[in-house]
C-alpha cells in the first residue's frame, strides 16, 4: 500500500462546498431525475393496484376508524342524555333538525365549522412536528383582537383592509405562539404547560383591552372593539343566512396546507423532525429552527381562525367571542387523524354538536357544555385507538400464525467428536 | 408596602398555594414513576365538582372531601387505563382528562342544579382554632384561620417526601420512572407500579379541587381552578422533580396571587384584569430564566411494553 | 484440580427446558428448544445475534411467557410468570444492556425490588441501605474486588459496573447466574478479570449459563455448549479441558462455527489496494470536555476504524464531526475545505455521509414510509426539488426505488412503512441512501451491530466499494472481528484520547487490548 499523491479518481467529485450544488451519487441522480416516465418492468397495471390497494386500505381504515370512534364517543354520551332526564326520541330529533334540518340549519352548521377548522388545522400542524399546540384557544383571541383593533382603526380601502386585518391576525396568533416556541427551543420548557399559561394571558389581555377603562373599547358597545367597515368584513356567501367567506378562506388553507405538508421540502423537514426528532437531528435540520417555525405556523392558523370569525361572523371583537374553540380543535385535529382532509371531515363533525346543541338546550334542557364532553370523549377514544388496533392486528396475526410451518431443525448431536479426555497431571 | 406584608397576605397566600402544591405533589409521584400527568387540571376539577356534589346532598363537607378523594381514585383510574394498560399516548390521553373534566363539571351544573355556571353554596369544611397558638400576637390569626385539611396537606408533603425518598416503595416507583426495563429486569411489576402512581395522584389532583370548592370556597363554579393544575407542573419543573423545591414554587405562585389580589384592592389604577395574569407571566418568566435544561425522569412519557 | 470434580457428567440437572417455543408476530424466536443444564457447570449457549439465545433466557429469568414448553428446576415443573418467580427460585441474570439505573447508587439498585418486607413497612419504614451497603462490600470482597456501594451506579467505569450487575444478580442468593453476553461492552482485561471471576463462582458451585456469539470465550471457559440457529437447537457437545491434539481443537471449533452459521467462515474481503490522498485531517479537536484533543487523518481508499470500550469518546467523535456538538478547539477539514464551523447539512453537502450506530434513534423514523425515509438522505429537497414550493413524489418515489434495487432491499412496496421491513433491510436502506450522497467520508458507526451474516456481509461489501473506488470511510466498531475483517487501519480510543495506532496488517489483539484497557499508560509510569 502506498500512499502517493495520485489524483482521485474520476468518478468521486471534489468535496463541494457550493450552497446550491447537488451532491447526489451521479448513477442513482440518474436513475431518480429520468424523466422517462416508462414504468421500468412494464408491469403498469400490477404496480398500479398495487399502489391503489395500499392506498385504498389505509384510506378505508382511516375512515373506518373516524366512524367507530365517533359512534363511540356518541354512545358513551347517551347516559349524559338520559341524566337530563329527557326523551331519547325528542332529544335525537332535535338534535338532528337543529344541524341539518333545513337549509339555513345547514349554512349555521357550516358557520360553526369555519373557525373548528382552522383552529382544527392549526393544532394539526404543531401535531405533525410532534408539538402539542394546546395555547390555540389563546392565539385565536389574541389574533382576533388584533384583527378587530387594526379593522376598526386602519384607514385604507376596504378590500385592501380586509386582506390586511386577515394577515394581521394571523401575525398576532403567530407572536402569541412566539414565546412558547422559544422557551420550548432553547429551554426545552414543555409546550402543553407554555401554550396553556399563555392562554390565560390572552384572555386577561383581551378583557384588558376592552374593558370599559381599556384603550381600544368601542363607544357604543362594551366589552368590544369598534365595527370593523362594511367592506372590509368578509361578504355573505349564502344570502339570508349567515355563511360567509370565511368558509372559503378555510378551505383555502386546508389546500395550503395539505400542500405545504406532503409537497414541499419544508413539509417534509417538518414531518421527518414530528416522526423522530434525533433522526432529523442527524440529518442536519435544526431542531430549533424546526421547533419555532412550526408553532408560529400553527399560531398564524389559530389566529386566523380568530380574525375570519371577528371579520366574518361579529364585525367587531367581542371578549367572549370564542365558547372554547381552541380546545375543541384538540379533539379536531386528533378526530381526523391529523391529515387537513380529516380535518374538514371531524370539523363538520364538531360543528353538527355545537349547532344541534341550541336546540337542545331550547328543547331538550340539556347544557351546551355537553360538547365539551363528546370532544373529550373523542380525544379519549383516539388515544386508546393504538391500543385497539394492537388488538386487532394480534388477532389477524394469530390466523396468520397458524398456517405457518412449524418444524425446527433436526438437532446435530457431537458427543462423537467431542469426547472427554483425561485430565492432565 | 408595610399594607402589603401583613399576615393576612401570609394567610391568603397559603390558601391559594396549597391548591396547586396538592397537584404538584400527585404531578411528581406520577411524572417519578414515568407518566407524564398533563390532565391534572381536569382531575382538579372533577374533584371540586365532587365535593360540593356530595356536600350538597349529605350536607357534611367531610362526606364531600371523602367524595373528592373517591373521584380522584377513578379520573386516575381512567388515565391509568389509558396510558400505563392501553398504552396510549400520554399526553392526549391527558387532554382527554382535561376536557372530560372541564365539559363533565359544567355540563352537570344545569342538570342537577337547574342553574348556569355556579352551584348554590354549600357547608364549608370548618377552620379550626389551635387553642395557645391562636392567641399569639400577630401570627395568632394564622392559627384560627386555618382548617384540619391544611394541617392534613403539610403533613401530606413530608408524608410524600419520606414514601418516595425514604422508603422501599419509593425506590420502586423511582425506579419505573427512570428507567422501566431496568425496574422490569429487577422484578418490579412496572405496570401496577405506575397504575397505583397514576391513581394516586389522581387523588391529590381531586384533593387540590376540593380545597378550591369546599375549603377556600363553598361552592363550584365551571372552570374555578384557573389553570392551577398547570401551574403545579410549572412547579414541578422548577423544583426538579423534588418535593422541597417544589413546595417553595408553589408557596411562591401562592404569594404572586395574594399579592395580585392584594394590588387590586390597594392600586386601583393598575388594571386588574392584567394583575389576574401575574402568576402565569411569572411562570412563563421563571421558565425562560431558568438555568440550564430542566430534566425529568429519564423514562418519563414512554410507555412501557416488555421487549 | 477442583473444577473437574465438580463436573462429573453426573452431577444432577440444575436446569431443565422441554420444548419451549416462542414466537413474536410471524417471528418464531424460539422452535421447541431442548436444554439441560448440569449444576456446578458453566454452560455455553452459542449462536449468532438474533438465533434466539436472550429470548430462551428471558423465558428462563420470568421476563416472557413461553407459548409451549416446559421448564424444570432443580428436576421440579415450575411456572415463572415474572421476575420476582425466577429470582424465588434461584435464578439471576445479567442482562446484555446494562440494567443498573444511573442516577441511583450501588446499594439502592441492589436492593431495588429485593425487599419481601410487609405492607406497611414498604411504605413507611426507612430503607436499610447501611447494611446493604455493608453486605455489598463483605459479598464483593469475597468475589475478590472492592465496590463503594454508595457511588451513584453513572459514575462507575464499565468493567465496574459489570461486576455491581454480578452482585445484583447473587443478591437474592442465586444459584444459577445467567449472563447475556457480559463481555460485549467490556475490554479484553477486564473480559480477563470476568473469566476469572466466573471461576471463582463456579468454584463456590453456581450453575452458570453463558450466553455468546464469541468463540474463544465458549472454547475456554464452558464445559458443555448449545448451539442455536434461526430459533432452534442444532447442536450440543462437550467442551473438552485438554485435547489430546491441536487438530482436535480446531475441528471442534470449525464444527461449532459452521453449526452457528450454517456455513463455513466468511471469506476476509481483500485489503486496500491503492491509498489516495488525504480527505479528512482533524486537528487538535476537543469539546472542551472529556474529549481530545485528538489529531486525526483519513484518506481516501481508507477504512480507518476507531476501536475502544464502549463509552470512550466515540459517540463525541460522530458528534463533533458531524457538527452536532460545537468543538471547543481544533479544526476540521475535508478534501482542503474547513468545515469546523459548518452546520451538519453543509457538512452533507460538502461530501460526508453518517451511518447512526442507533438505527432507530438516529437512522429512520419508524411511523414514515420507505420512502420518506429514503429522502431523509436529502432534508434540504435538492434534488427532487426545483422550488422551495415544490417537492417532487414521483422523483423521491424513483429515487427510493433506485436505492431498493441498488442494494437489494427486500421492501413489499416503497409506499410501506419502512417498520415493514426487517432490521437487515433496514439498514441496507440506510446505507444505500447515506452511498447516494456520494460521500468522500462515510462515517459508519456500528454498522452491522444486531445484523444477520447476510446483511452484514452487504454492509461491508458497501463500504468497500466505497473504499475501492477511492472515498473513505471511518468505521467506529466495538466487535474486533468486524475490524479484522475490513479495516486497513486501527486507531484506539481511550478515555476520549487517541492512545493507539496501527496498520491492520500488523496489528496484535494483546496490544490493542492494553491500549483499550489503559493497562500499557500503567505500566510506563
Amino acid at each position: 500500500m502506498t500512499r502517493d499523491a495520485m489524483t482521485a479518481p474520476p468518478s468521486i467529485k471534489k468535496a463541494a462546498t457550493g450552497k446550491r450544488q447537488v451532491r447526489m451519487d451521479p448513477e442513482v441522480m440518474a436513475d431518480a431525475l429520468a424523466n422517462d416516465t416508462r414504468q421500468p418492468n412494464g408491469e403498469f397495471v400490477p404496480r398500479l393496484v398495487a399502489r391503489f390497494h395500499t392506498m385504498s386500505g389505509s384510506v378505508g381504515g382511516q375512515v373506518l376508524t373516524f366512524m367507530l370512534t365517533i359512534a363511540a364517543a356518541l354512545v358513551a354520551s347517551v347516559p349524559l342524555i338520559w341524566l337530563a332526564g329527557s326523551d331519547f326520541w325528542l332529544t335525537t330529533t332535535a338534535f338532528f333538525g337543529g344541524a341539518l334540518g333545513s337549509g339555513p340549519a345547514i349554512a349555521e352548521t357550516l358557520v360553526q365549522m369555519i373557525p373548528l377548522l382552522i383552529a382544527g388545522l392549526a393544532v394539526a400542524v404543531a401535531f405533525h412536528a410532534s408539538l402539542f399546540n394546546i395555547g390555540v384557544e389563546g392565539q385565536l383571541l389574541f389574533g382576533g383582537l388584533v384583527a378587530g383593533v387594526v379593522g376598526a382603526s386602519l384607514d385604507i380601502p376596504p378590500a385592501l383592509l380586509m386582506i390586511v386585518c386577515l394577515l394581521a391576525g394571523m401575525i398576532g396568533g403567530a407572536l402569541f405562539a412566539l414565546i412558547p416556541a422559544l422557551l420550548k427551543a432553547y429551554r426545552g420548557a414543555h409546550e402543553v404547560v407554555t401554550t396553556i399559561m399563555m392562554n390565560f394571558v390572552a384572555v386577561a389581555v383581551a378583557e384588558f383591552a376592552v374593558a370599559p377603562t381599556g384603550p381600544f373599547v368601542a363607544a357604543d358597545q362594551p366589552s368590544a372593539t369598534d365595527r370593523v367597515p362594511e367592506g372590509a368584513q368578509l361578504p355573505i356567501i349564502w344570502e339570508g343566512t349567515r355563511l360567509h367567506a370565511g368558509l372559503l378562506v378555510a378551505l383555502a388553507a386546508v389546500a395550503i396546507a395539505t400542500w405545504v405538508l406532503y409537497r414541499t421540502p419544508a413539509g417534509f423537514r417538518l414531518r421527518l423532525m414530528g416522526a423522530n426528532q434525533n433522526a432529523a437531528r442527524a440529518s442536519g435540520i435544526s431542531i430549533e429552527r424546526q421547533t419555532i417555525i412550526a408553532l408560529l405556523a400553527s399560531g398564524a392558523l389559530g389566529g386566523l381562525a380568530g380574525a375570519v370569525q371577528v371579520l366574518g361572523l361579529y364585525g367587531r371583537f367581542y371578549a367572549g367571542f370564542s365558547p372554547g374553540y381552541g380546545f375543541d380543535a384538540i379533539a379536531v385535529a386528533l378526530l381526523g387523524a391529523l391529515s387537513p382532509i380529516g380535518v374538514v371531515a371531524a370539523s363538520f363533525f364538531f360543528a353538527v354538536l355545537h349547532a344541534g346543541s341550541v336546540p337542545l338546550q331550547a328543547i331538550a334542557g340539556i347544557s351546551r357544555e355537553f360538547v365539551g364532553v363528546v370532544s373529550g370523549l373523542v380525544v379519549a377514544f383516539v388515544a386508546a385507538q393504538p391500543a385497539v388496533m394492537r388488538l386487532v392486528s394480534n388477532m389477524r396475526q394469530k390466523v396468520v400464525d397458524d398456517t405457518l410451518p412449524n418444524d425446527p431443525p433436526e438437532p446435530q448431536y457431537m458427543s462423537e467428536i467431542a469426547t472427554s479426555p483425561e485430565e492432565p497431571s | 408596602m408595610s399594607s402589603l406584608l401583613t399576615i393576612s397576605l401570609v394567610i391568603s397566600a397559603l390558601h391559594l398555594a396549597l391548591p396547586i402544591l396538592m397537584p404538584m405533589l400527585g404531578g411528581l409521584i406520577s411524572e417519578r414513576s414515568g407518566v407524564l400527568n398533563i390532565g391534572l387540571e381536569g382531575m382538579m376539577l372533577i374533584g371540586a365538582f365532587s365535593a360540593v356534589l356530595v356536600t350538597y346532598f349529605t350536607g357534611d363537607p367531610w362526606l364531600g372531601l371523602i367524595g373528592a378523594l373517591a373521584s380522584g381514585v377513578f379520573s386516575g383510574s381512567a388515565l391509568a387505563l389509558m396510558t400505563v394498560t392501553l398504552r396510549g399516548d400520554q399526553v392526549v390521553s391527558c387532554a382527554a382528562i382535561n376536557l372530560i373534566g372541564a365539559g363533565l363539571t359544567a355540563a352537570l351544573i344545569p342538570v342537577i342544579w337547574g342553574v348556569d355556571g355556579l352551584t348554590p353554596s354549600v357547608e364549608k369544611i370548618p377552620v379550626v382554632r389551635v387553642p395557645l397558638l391562636a392567641d399569639l400576637p400577630n401570627v395568632g390569626r394564622l392559627f384560627s384561620s386555618l382548617s384540619l385539611v391544611d394541617y392534613a396537606c403539610f403533613a401530606l408533603v413530608f408524608l410524600v417526601w419520606w414514601v418516595m425518598f425514604r422508603t422501599d416503595a419509593g425506590l420502586r416507583i423511582r425506579a419505573c420512572g427512570e428507567s422501566a426495563e431496568s425496574a422490569d429486569a429487577a422484578g418490579i411489576a412496572v405496570v401496577r407500579t405506575r397504575f397505583f402512581a397514576v391513581v394516586a395522584s389522581g387523588v391529590f389532583g381531586a384533593l387540590g379541587g376540593a380545597y378550591l370548592s369546599i375549603v377556600t370556597l363553598d361552592m363550584f363554579q365551571a372552570s374555578m381552578t384557573q389553570g392551577r393544575g398547570f401551574l403545579a407542573l410549572a412547579a414541578l419543573v422548577f423544583g426538579k422533580w423534588r418535593v422541597w423545591p417544589g413546595a417553595l414554587a408553589c408557596i411562591a405562585f401562592g404569594f404572586a396571587d395574594a399579592i395580585a389580589l392584594r394590588a387590586q384592592i390597594l392600586w386601583r389604577d393598575i388594571p386588574h384584569e392584567l394583575l389576574i395574569a401575574l402568576p402565569y407571566v411569572l411562570a412563563l418568566l421563571a421558565l425562560a430564566t431558568f438555568v440550564g435544561r430542566a430534566s425529568g425522569p429519564a423514562d418519563a412519557g414512554k410507555p412501557f411494553k416488555r421487549a | 484440580m477442583k473444577t473437574r470434580a465438580s463436573r462429573p457428567d453426573t452431577a444432577p440437572v440444575a436446569i431443565q427446558l422441554t420444548g419451549v417455543s416462542k414466537h413474536f408476530g410471524p417471528v418464531k424466536a424460539n422452535r421447541s428448544i431442548d436444554l439441560s443444564v448440569r449444576q456446578g457447570s458453566i454452560h455455553g449457549l452459542l449462536g449468532e445475534n438474533g438465533a434466539g439465545k436472550s429470548t430462551l433466557m428471558k423465558i428462563l429469568f420470568g421476563m416472557m411467557r413461553p407459548d409451549a414448553g416446559r421448564i424444570e428446576i432443580g428436576g421440579e415443573d415450575v411456572t415463572l410468570r415474572s421476575v420476582a418467580d425466577a429470582l424465588a427460585h434461584g435464578i439471576g441474570m445479567v442482562q446484555q444492556h446494562f440494567s443498573l439505573i444511573g442516577k441511583l447508587t450501588v446499594a439502592e439498585n441492589l436492593i431495588l425490588g429485593r425487599a419481601n418486607s410487609g405492607f406497611a413497612a414498604r411504605w413507611l419504614q426507612k430503607l436499610d441501605l447501611e447494611s446493604a451497603g455493608r453486605r455489598a462490600e463483605e459479598l464483593s470482597e469475597r468475589l475478590g474486588f472492592g465496590i463503594d456501594p454508595f457511588a451513584r451506579c453513572d459514575t462507575l467505569s464499565v468493567g465496574a459496573r459489570q461486576k455491581v450487575e454480578i452482585l445484583k444478580a447473587l443478591w437474592g442468593g442465586a444459584t444459577t447466574l445467567v449472563l447475556d453476553e457480559p463481555t460485549a461492552a467490556l475490554s479484553p482485561p477486564d473480559a480477563e478479570e470476568l473469566y476469572a471471576l466466573l471461576k471463582t463462582l463456579q468454584q463456590d458451585g453456581t450453575t452458570i449459563v453463558l450466553i455468546s456469539h464469541k468463540l474463544p470465550e465458549i472454547m475456554r471457559l464452558c464445559d458443555r455448549v448449545t448451539v442455536l440457529r434461526d430459533g432452534a437447537v442444532v447442536g450440543e457437545a462437550e467442551i473438552p479441558r485438554a485435547y489430546n491434539a491441536p487438530a482436535e481443537k480446531q475441528a471442534l471449533e470449525a464444527q461449532l462455527v459452521r453449526l452457528m452459521i450454517g456455513r463455513n467462515r466468511p471469506e476476509v474481503p481483500s485489503r486496500s489496494s491503492h491509498i489516495w490522498p488525504t480527505v479528512l485531517s482533524v486537528r487538535n479537536l476537543s469539546d472542551g470536555e472529556r474529549f481530545g484533543p485528538i489529531d486525526l487523518d483519513v484518506c481516501g481508499g481508507e477504512i480507518l476504524a476507531v476501536v475502544g470500550v464502549e463509552g470512550n469518546g466515540q459517540g463525541q467523535l460522530i458528534e463533533l464531526l458531524m457538527g452536532l456538538k460545537k468543538a471547543a478547539s481544533g479544526s476540521i477539514t475535508l478534501e482542503e475545505a474547513n468545515i469546523t464551523r459548518k452546520t451538519t447539512l453543509q457538512r452533507f453537502q460538502c461530501g460526508m455521509a453518517h451511518i447512526p450506530e442507533d438505527r432507530h434513534g438516529l437512522a429512520v423514523a419508524d411511523r414514515m414510509s420507505v420512502i420518506d425515509n429514503a429522502s431523509i438522505a436529502f432534508v434540504d429537497g435538492a434534488p427532487f426539488a426545483p422550488t422551495p414550493f415544490w417537492l417532487s413524489r414521483q422523483k423521491r418515489a424513483r429515487f427510493a426505488a433506485g436505492v431498493i434495487r441498488r442494494y437489494r432491499v427486500r421492501a413489499a412496496s416503497v409506499e410501506a412503512p419502512v417498520t415493514s421491513l426487517s432490521g437487515g433491510n433496514q439498514q441496507k436502506l440506510v446505507v444505500g441512501r447515506e452511498l447516494a450522497r456520494a460521500p468522500r467520508l462515510m462515517i459508519a458507526a456500528q454498522p452491522t451491530r444486531g445484523l444477520d451474516i447476510g446483511s452484514a456481509a452487504a454492509v461491508h461489501e458497501a463500504l468497500i466499494g466505497l473504499r475501492d473506488r477511492g472515498g473513505a470511510v471511518l468505521l467506529l466498531s466495538l466487535d474486533l472481528t468486524e475490524v479484522f475483517s475490513i479495516a486497513d487501519r486501527i486507531v484506539v480510543f481511550r478515555q476520549g484520547r487517541i492512545v493507539g495506532e496501527t496498520s491492520t496488517a500488523d496489528a496484535d489483539l494483546d496490544r490493542i487490548g492494553s491500549w483499550m484497557s489503559g493497562i500499557d499508560e500503567e505500566t510506563q509510569k
